[in-house]
């Protein structure tokens, strides 16, 4: 028989969250931000086609930091769960919060039974209506989630994307704006600009007349609209 | 033995599969029609059937349009039944046999059309889709044998190709590409005669929509079961077509306008 040397339960939680902070802080940040006609996320990705912002549901985008095949796994998993939730009842029962809360619950029982903790961030948002429906979620690797307002950056740089985007960030600016501003401040830590071809971004657009109202900016669309002033 | 792609030893799924029928089965197996074998059950169910739908080639894509009416037995169950369908931005999906079952079977090929886009981040190729519907109506078949047949046209444009593409099912699954039109439904020999005299390639499309149109009129002319135009209760064909732009509803006034001029020329 073999005995588990005695570990505090303090010292256990400490160590984990320490290695899914690191995990995280390895890897690029997403801005999530509302804009005048709804949700942007953008970030910076080399990659055109390993993305980090993706459609979950008619009117709700995810966007993961930090290690691929987890938050891969996340979305994969929100993506069953709003789909067979709007087979079950109906498309508009499908809400950012129950995902928002099935994350939560998952990340939490992850963080404290398996041997390693997910090193991921997530948000979750959605558009509904008129503004006042707009809603986004931040859950962190241990299960944490808060309900964001205005704006959010996870991932490495978080604290100082916060910090740059404070100084900027109006209500209710149009898509040009918040993305030209969101790009600004991807590259403020390093003090360098983002090239238009390494930003991905994605729109959740309530203007948007089909069902779908996520739409991924092409490489086209977000040249223009960086270069536009 | 072991299968030659899956992960090492693990013994877990190898890839995230984007079935989204696949997932219901598992996850709620309740939700997927039983299976009773066929001898169990008689088959006098009197259950409302669509009944004519029919594609056809144009010089942009493909046009589909179905008839309004589902019958049971000898009522008229539904004079206003919609039977084509956007399967998903660049296909649709016309359906005739047992109107419910129709219906999910359309509701779980748009969903599976749109899980797969959204976990792999491709759309599915025609190809793709039109397999994918071979299959699902094949897991139909038990149902079939029941009277509860599933008879549905896939139409849809090939981006690959640049061009339009019609698949006609049997309710056993069996799939055949068409090269100009098919009709299927109680009223589809009549519609698919109507086709073979006024079809031709390269159809403008007004001109297609014309004789789409007209072949419904001369099914409902020759099956009961077919509902013919009704301009007083402004009840018209579902007609659709898919370019290269997408798949899109043709306008009431427009489909009433080629009903006018086929009511007009037999007067």
């Amino acid at each position: 028989m073999s005995f588990m040397p005695y570990v505090s339960p303090d010292q256990l939680m400490k160590d984990r969250s320490e290695y899914a902070h690191k995990g995280i802080a390895r890897g690029r940040s997403v801005i999530g931000m509302e804009y005048a006609d709804g949700l942007l996320f953008i970030a910076e990705n080399p990659s055109a086609t390993l993305h980090k912002i993706s459609e979950i549901y008619d009117r709700i985008a995810f966007a993961g930091v930090g290690k691929y095949s987890e938050f891969e796994d996340l979305r994969i998993a929100g993506i069953r769960l709003a789909d067979l939730r709007g087979y079950s009842y109906g498309r508009e029962d499908v809400k950012a919060r129950d995902l928002a809360n099935a994350y939560s619950q998952s990340l939490s029982m992850i963080f404290t039974q398996q041997m390693k903790p997910y090193e991921v961030e997530i948000l979750v948002g959605e558009v509904d209506g008129d503004a006042s429906g707009t809603a986004l979620y931040h859950v962190l690797f241990d299960g944490s989630v808060t309900d964001e307002h205005g704006y959010v950056a996870i991932g490495g740089h978080a604290e100082d994307l916060t910090e740059a985007l404070k100084e900027r960030y109006q209500e209710g600016w149009d898509l040009a704006s918040a993305a030209r501003a969101a790009a600004a401040a991807l590259g403020a830590p390093d003090g360098r600009e983002i090239d238009a071809d390494n930003v991905e971004a994605g729109v959740l657009d309530r203007t948007r007349s089909q069902r779908r109202k996520f739409h991924r900016l092409g490489d086209d669309e977000v040249a223009r609209i960086l270069s536009s002033s | 033995m072991t299968d030659p792609l899956g992960p090492p030893a693990s013994g877990a799924p190898f890839g995230a599969n984007p079935s989204f029928v696949d997932l219901l089965r598992q996850a709620r197996p309740d939700a997927i029609p039983p299976t009773i074998p066929a001898a169990a059950v008689t088959s006098d169910l009197s259950v409302p059937h669509g009944t004519t739908v029919l594609g056809l080639k144009y010089a942009d894509g493909v046009i589909m349009a179905g008839d309004r009416r589902a019958t049971a037995g000898y009522t008229v169950a539904d004079p206003k039944m919609r039977k084509v369908f956007a399967a998903d931005d660049y296909s649709a999906i016309a359906i005739a046999g047992a109107a419910g079952q129709a219906i999910e079977v359309v509701k779980l090929f748009q969903l599976e059309l749109e899980h797969y886009e959204k976990i792999t981040g491709d759309r599915l190729s025609l190809e793709g889709k039109a397999n994918r519907l071979a299959q699902m109506i094949r897991s139909n078949f038990p149902m079939a044998l029941q009277g509860l047949v599933v008879v549905p046209l896939f139409g849809g444009f090939d981006q690959g190709r640049a061009e339009g593409r019609i698949f006609f099912y049997d309710a056993t699954g069996g799939r055949w590409e068409e090269d100009d039109y098919q009709t299927t439904g109680s009223g589809g020999q009549p519609a698919k005669n109507s086709l073979k005299k006024r079809w031709r390639a390269g159809l403008m499309r007004e001109e297609a929509l014309r004789v789409a149109v007209e072949a419904l009129v001369d099914a409902a002319e020759d099956d009961v079961a077919t509902g013919g135009p009704d301009p007083a209760r402004r009840i018209f064909p579902n007609v659709m077509v898919v370019t290269t732009s997408g798949a899109e509803d043709v306008a009431e006034p427009e489909v009433a306008a080629a009903v006018d001029a086929v009511i007009q020329e037999r007067a």
